[in-house]
């Protein structure tokens, strides 16, 4: 029976793939910057911490955009992203583990 | 539905309810997404550990040249200078580059469908899936090759020392595997095939379920079904993949 609803397909909307491509846009921009740095920058903290902080902004477009997690409920957005707190508290841990094995040695 | 319930008087535990305005399917996949990210994160972190405990190449102590050592902690682009067809030539991250666009491009082509699938569009679904199918099978084959240049080392080699029948003996080792290494401490190749195994058999599942919704999609089940939710689910899935490699890609080979 319900075989027999007829179906509408919607003409697509443009200005919604747009900004699609906008965000595939953002990635790999931040991906060729990335490689940039790469290059010609000499291995230092403050190398390791902008490839960080494009990773993480790399991160937020594809989780906030691709995967429309930032359109979602407010108690959904918190409810994935207050745990990887423990994320960060293991990351803490275990570098310094590994620091203090390495003295160790 | 929420109007009915609405209707009845605001009964919160009368069923019905949707507090995350999320369907039970897609919450679902965002919290095994959420406990993925848990596997992932302690494979890296371990990563972090093991690198943390090893040294790291000093010019001071080690010498002015860069040289595969069981010493110390390699360089990533070291390692990874080779490209399929380049032989000899040094070529430092530019096939994972490709790798790395390529699996962008095929997440960009899985928006497009779900955005197809929302306009219940069979035809653009069909089209979408197929690219997205695509760019996964071109990431597998990269992967492969880098499994197998891994694998197989280059001519050089490296020397490290073994411990046989009491005494040290020198050899000179091609390649890795999961107790000799090429390019440095056993634990950094342990670490490449356990980290990039790992997700490679993540892009594999992903792709297994790509081909089972473009079949679906072709069956017509979602048109009888009157909506294309699997197709934005299993998105979901696939944008994961991708951003795990985005972190992969950070820590494993930038870094």
């Amino acid at each position: 029976m319900e075989e027999t609803t007829e179906i509408i397909v919607q003409p697509v909307d443009k200005s919604k793939v747009r900004h699609l491509l906008k965000v595939a846009l953002i990635l790999f921009i931040v991906t060729i910057i990335e490689f940039v740095i790469a290059f010609t920058m000499e291995s230092s903290p403050l190398r390791t911490s902008i490839f960080i902080g494009l990773t993480i902004v790399k991160a937020f477009y594809i989780v906030s955009e691709f995967m429309h997690l930032g359109h979602e409920a407010k108690v959904l957005i918190w409810s994935i992203l207050i745990p990887m707190l423990f994320v960060v508290w293991l990351i803490i841990a275990l570098l310094m583990e590994g620091n203090a094995i390495l003295l160790v040695h | 539905m929420a109007n009915s319930v609405a209707a009845i008087g605001q009964n919160l535990w009368g069923g019905g309810q949707a507090p995350m305005k999320a369907s039970y399917g897609k919450l679902m996949m965002w919290f095994f997404l959420m406990s993925d990210t848990f596997t992932f994160s302690a494979l890296l972190i371990t990563y972090g550990l093991i690198r943390y405990s090893h040294d790291a190449f000093n010019p001071e102590i080690h010498g002015s040249e860069f040289v595969f050592s069981q010493e110390y902690w390699p360089i990533p682009e070291k390692v990874f200078d080779s490209a399929p067809f380049l032989h000899g030539i040094e070529a430092p991250l530019v096939f994972v580059g490709i790798m790395t666009f390529i699996l962008i491009l095929s997440s960009v082509t899985m928006v497009l469908a779900v955005e197809a699938g929302a306009r219940m569009d069979k035809l653009q679904v069909q089209k979408w899936m197929l690219w997205t199918i695509l760019g996964g099978i071109l990431f597998l084959s990269c992967q492969a090759w880098e499994w197998v240049h891994m694998i197989v080392g280059d001519e050089k080699g490296s020397v490290a020392q073994f411990f046989v029948n009491g005494e040290w003996v020198e050899r000179t080792i091609y390649g890795a595997n999961l107790t000799i290494n090429q390019y440095g401490p056993p634990a950094f190749a342990d670490l490449f095939f356990f980290i990039t195994g790992f997700h490679g058999t993540h892009v594999l599942s992903g792709v297994i379920i790509n081909i089972l919704i473009f079949y679906n999609t072709t069956m017509g089940v979602y048109q009888r079904t009157g909506h294309y939710e699997m197709v934005e689910k299993v998105g979901l899935y696939w944008h994961f993949v991708d951003l795990v490699w985005v972190f992969v890609f950070t820590f494993f080979y930038l870094v």
